[in-house]
């Protein structure tokens, strides 16, 4: 790199501070990491964390949400992540199913009870399961059976009676550590 | 493999060697390849033809951890946990140091030919648990015999007074050995004369007992990879907009829009090879748009500006083709194929003291697997390197070398987790177009299909009608039954034969033949352009609906309890052999439907408020058995109850098998309540999940029953095993709750229709 010129820098050429003009884009949060997108501002979030951060496990189902596999939490409530705009999400905190897991890897109560109770078909709509019921739990730690009912999610493998153990579990707080 | 110095090997069968591999200093490998001239002189023939099957392979490092593949394709059915804790019972492994890699496909090449390193590869059809007992467990115990002689030179006494013990060979004076310790020794012992016995049952420690699926925390942490979730650099994204009709053409197109797109990159057209049968081309004439990544490509698609022009079949539709299955089976018109015709059903007429006739209606089907058809295509001069969803990677491997033309071993076919198969990745139509596609544009071609495309352009199951009849004479007894079933075959299409059709449609075997001195089945043939293909329960589904109603039916006209009808018909537990080999075990069917009876507290059936019903059925040497509770609200179905009895023989994973079993229920009933695909002008009309509604959480029972019959007998598969009585037990169960017999489904129209 070529020496910084003292005379053009309105700075003290000793301070090793370097301008950086600020870019254009949308801050983008995604389970606690900063992303700017400086892309097309109406990229469903669904591809941007599939092609560009490769995220991959937000899982796409269909072009309107209907299945529920690409569920996110969107400060904290679960919403789908291909009707979603970037455009919308500045300043907002986006976690997927990568970031449901501590930083230390310690499963969330929810990962660790869809474990315990092998609440898994094929797994394409695991993660979108997850998302629903972390919502689920964070609006009512003791959901009933029709609480549970109302998860939008759709499963052809048929785990949904397998899931509803897995959030009771959860709740009867039987999930402690792995 | 080749670059490792090949030990030893024991013959299986002409072409294949159980093996012995030194991978590298502490390593033991136990896997199988194809004989080439370095194997002469061989070793004496030490299996019959029955283990030709053999095919994964066990790797134990020197720090003990195992390594074991999954040689079939885990679409969901829990077979990537079980075919390795076969293998891993057999070693004496410590489950908790066991890897499970998921193999992709085994391919060598033989002047030309392909040899296939695993044997079978298949996903997802019920055999791939058969399989394995019968060749799995020798790789697992050939390795754990060679590492009880190497334990037995380093401790200076005989191998008969060892053990193997979770991971570790253990004296009788207390000396242990772990499996690591002994990888070194164990891959320079000659190999046995005659393959190492297998344990006895009382031995096993994982055969047995339940386990968890070894994806689940990748699953549940987002890491699992599937084939959609595969990138590869510079692959440009392909998405597809294809023609309404299979046998349509492109009239007019206009691109501009679409290649103004930001990102993307070129419009192609695909075309359906003349000749080439169902699931190996491309379904029906498209075009696509390929883009840096997804979302371009989706914009871009959405911006074709396509004309298309029907051809032929741009006049069919599912009602009308309902409505000629129904006059032809009013007509007299000599069936395509009469499947059975024991006994005389004419004669049996004349002693007829009451009839019964009742036709059921069944739609058309999706598979609307969660993870769309998908493939990663890259082509290299000399190589193919292709990430797939499939169930069967020798046939995709097929159609991949049909279109680039390379060698056998040239091909990597790779197979990560599979989201769903139901029988539509026994189809390759998409990876022909990854290929085509990658093929004309230079690049690596990451294929997508959006679920408008999944649906609208699928290899379906056919409706069907089925007319039965019984004959029931003065004291009660059915003593005919008369079959009569339309549709249209899975098979046409396919270059199979056709008096070979009805075999996707029905079975001679299926109850209550063998049952009944007089039994006839007939199969009438419809004719349709639209696509069609294998489909999860087929032939058992649409048959098991029809029959297992129309014994209710029987059931009530002679006042009786349907179980009393069942039991009556079923008769004394016997053998009755089956066309297609083996026997129809009627002690067993009759345990099941007894376990689910009893625990739906069956003697409630006449005086409960809820309606109960209930159904068996057997399917390869499996027996099932559900009972359903159902009561209406108002307008409302509430599925208050389900219990599902199953027969496989010895269980291998009962986690797995419970989890097989409540999700095949689920899959039934959520197909019966609400699915059909229909089609008007020769135009699927269904695109979205709201036109093909799954069923929601609330609609299906909160919980399923499952009772497993404990037995020792080889293990059958379950993939499907419980979807084929979930329906007419439903049925029969809203019959009793709501007075009223839905013999079309879905059941949840024809319900509301008829309230």
């Amino acid at each position: 790199m070529a020496p910084v010129q003292a005379q053009v820098l309105p700075i003290n050429p000793d301070s090793g501070i370097v301008p950086v003009k600020v870019r254009d884009g949308i801050d983008l949060q995604i389970n606690g990491e900063h992303y700017l997108h400086t892309g097309d501002p109406q990229m469903p979030l669904l591809w941007y964390l599939r092609d560009v951060l490769q995220l991959t496990g937000t899982k796409y189902g269909d072009a309107h949400g209907e299945n529920g596999a690409d569920l996110v939490l969107l400060d904290g409530k679960a919403v789908s992540a291909i009707t979603l705009p970037v455009a919308e999400l500045a300043g907002r905190q986006v976690t997927t199913v990568e970031g449901l897991a501590a930083d230390d890897g310690t499963l969330h109560p929810l990962q660790q009870a869809f474990i315990d109770e092998d609440a898994i078909g094929c797994g394409y709509c695991t993660p979108g399961w997850l998302i629903a019921a972390a919502d689920l739990l964070r609006r009512k730690k003791q959901p009933s059976d029709g609480d549970i009912d109302q998860l939008p999610n759709l499963c052809r493998c048929g785990c949904q009676t397998r899931v509803r153990r897995a959030i009771k579990r959860v709740a009867a707080g039987k999930t402690g550590q792995p | 493999m080749s670059e490792q110095r090949i030990n030893d090997t024991i013959r299986l069968e002409r072409r294949r060697f159980l093996q012995v591999l030194a991978a590298g200093a502490g390593v033991l490998m136990i896997g199988i390849r194809v004989a080439d001239a370095a194997d002469a002189p061989l070793p004496p023939a030490l299996l019959g033809d029955t283990f030709y099957d053999l095919g994964a392979y066990v790797r134990i490092d020197s720090d003990s951890n195992v390594l074991i593949g999954a040689r079939d394709p885990d679409t969901g059915t829990g077979v990537a946990t079980a075919l390795p804790r076969i293998i891993a019972d057999e070693l004496d492994a410590d489950w908790n140091q066991v890897s499970v890699i998921l193999l992709g496909l085994g391919v060598a090449d033989d002047n030309g030919q392909p040899h296939w390193i695993y044997g079978r590869q298949i996903g997802g059809t019920g055999s791939s648990i058969p399989a394995a007992w019968g060749d799995l467990r020798q790789a697992g115990a050939l390795a754990r015999w060679l590492l009880l002689q190497a334990a037995a030179r380093r401790l200076g006494m005989p191998a008969d007074r060892l053990r193997c013990d979770a991971g570790t060979v253990i004296a009788l004076d207390g000396r242990r050995l772990s499996y690591g310790s002994l990888v070194d020794d164990a891959s320079t012992i000659a190999l046995p004369d005659k393959l190492p016995p297998l344990k006895t049952a009382d031995r096993y420690q994982l055969i047995g007992k339940p386990a968890g699926d070894v994806d689940a925390h990748g699953i549940v942490t987002g890491q699992a990879h599937f084939a959609i979730d595969e990138q590869d650099g510079d692959a440009l994204v392909a998405v597809l907009a294809h023609c309404p009709w299979p046998d349509g053409t492109l009239e007019r197109i206009d691109t501009a829009d679409t290649l103004a797109v930001k990102g993307v990159v070129k419009v192609m057209q695909l075309t359906p090879e003349p000749g080439q049968p169902w699931g190996s081309t491309v379904i029906a004439p498209a075009v696509a748009v390929l883009a840096e990544d997804t979302w371009s490509a989706l914009q871009g698609r959405q911006k074709l500006k396509l004309e298309w022009k029907p051809g032929a079949s741009g006049s069919e539709s599912s009602a009308v083709l309902e409505q000629q299955a129904v006059a032809v089976l009013a007509g007299t018109t000599a069936p395509d194929m009469r499947v059975r015709n024991d006994g005389d059903i004419d004669a049996a007429g004349k002693k007829a003291a009451r009839r019964l006739q009742a036709s059921y209606f069944q739609p058309w089907l999706a598979h609307a697997t969660a993870e769309p058809m998908n493939c990663l295509v890259r082509l290299d001069k000399d190589h193919a390197r292709v990430v797939v969803p499939t169930q069967a990677p020798q046939k995709a491997w097929a159609v991949v070398q049909r279109l680039t033309g390379l060698a056998p071993a040239q091909i990597e076919i790779r197979v990560p987790r599979v989201g769903g198969g139901y029988g539509r990745r026994l189809d390759h139509d998409f990876v022909a177009e990854a290929v085509m596609l990658a093929k004309a544009v230079g690049k690596p071609v990451r294929l997508l299909w959006t679920r408008e495309e999944d649906l609208g352009h699928d290899y379906y199951r056919s409706g069907s009608v089925h007319q039965l009849s019984a004959i029931i004479d003065r004291r009660r007894r059915v003593i005919g039954w008369n079959q009569r079933m339309a549709s249209a075959s899975a098979l046409a299409h396919r270059g199979v034969p056709d008096n070979r059709l009805w075999t996707s449609e029905l079975q001679a075997d299926q109850l209550p033949a063998g049952l009944l001195p007089n039994f006839r089945s007939d199969w009438y043939a419809l004719d349709s352009a639209i696509p069609r293909g294998p489909t999860r329960g087929m032939p058992h589904l649409s048959n098991a609906f029809a029959v297992e109603s129309f014994i209710d039916e029987i059931a009530h006209l002679l006042k009786e309890d349907p179980l009393d009808t069942r039991l009556r018909l079923l008769g004394e537990p016997r053998q009755l052999p089956l066309g297609t080999g083996g026997a129809l075990d009627v002690g067993r069917l009759l345990n099941v439907l007894k376990l689910v009876a009893d625990r739906i507290e069956w003697k409630n059936w006449l005086r409960s408020v809820n309606g109960l019903g209930i159904a068996c059925w057997h399917v390869e040497g499996a027996y099932v058995a559900h009972a359903v509770e159902a009561a209406m609200q108002g307008e409302k179905l509430i599925i208050q109850r389900v219990v599902c009895a199953v027969d496989v023989g010895r269980v291998i994973n009962p986690l797995g098998l419970e989890g097989q079993v409540a999700g095949a229920t689920l899959d039934a009933l959520s197909t019966a309540l609400n699915l059909a695909i229909t089609f008007k002008g020769g135009q699927i009309q269904q695109h979205s999940y709201k036109d093909y509604p799954l069923a929601s959480m609330a609609q299906l029972p909160d919980a399923v029953e499952v009772i497993t019959v404990p037995g020792d007998r080889t293990p059958t598969g379950a993939s499907f095993l419980a979807m084929p009585t979930a329906a007419p037990a439903l049925a029969n169960a809203v019959f009793r709750a709501s007075a009223v017999r839905v013999r079309r489904l879905p059941l949840m129209k024809e319900l509301l229709r008829l309230l």
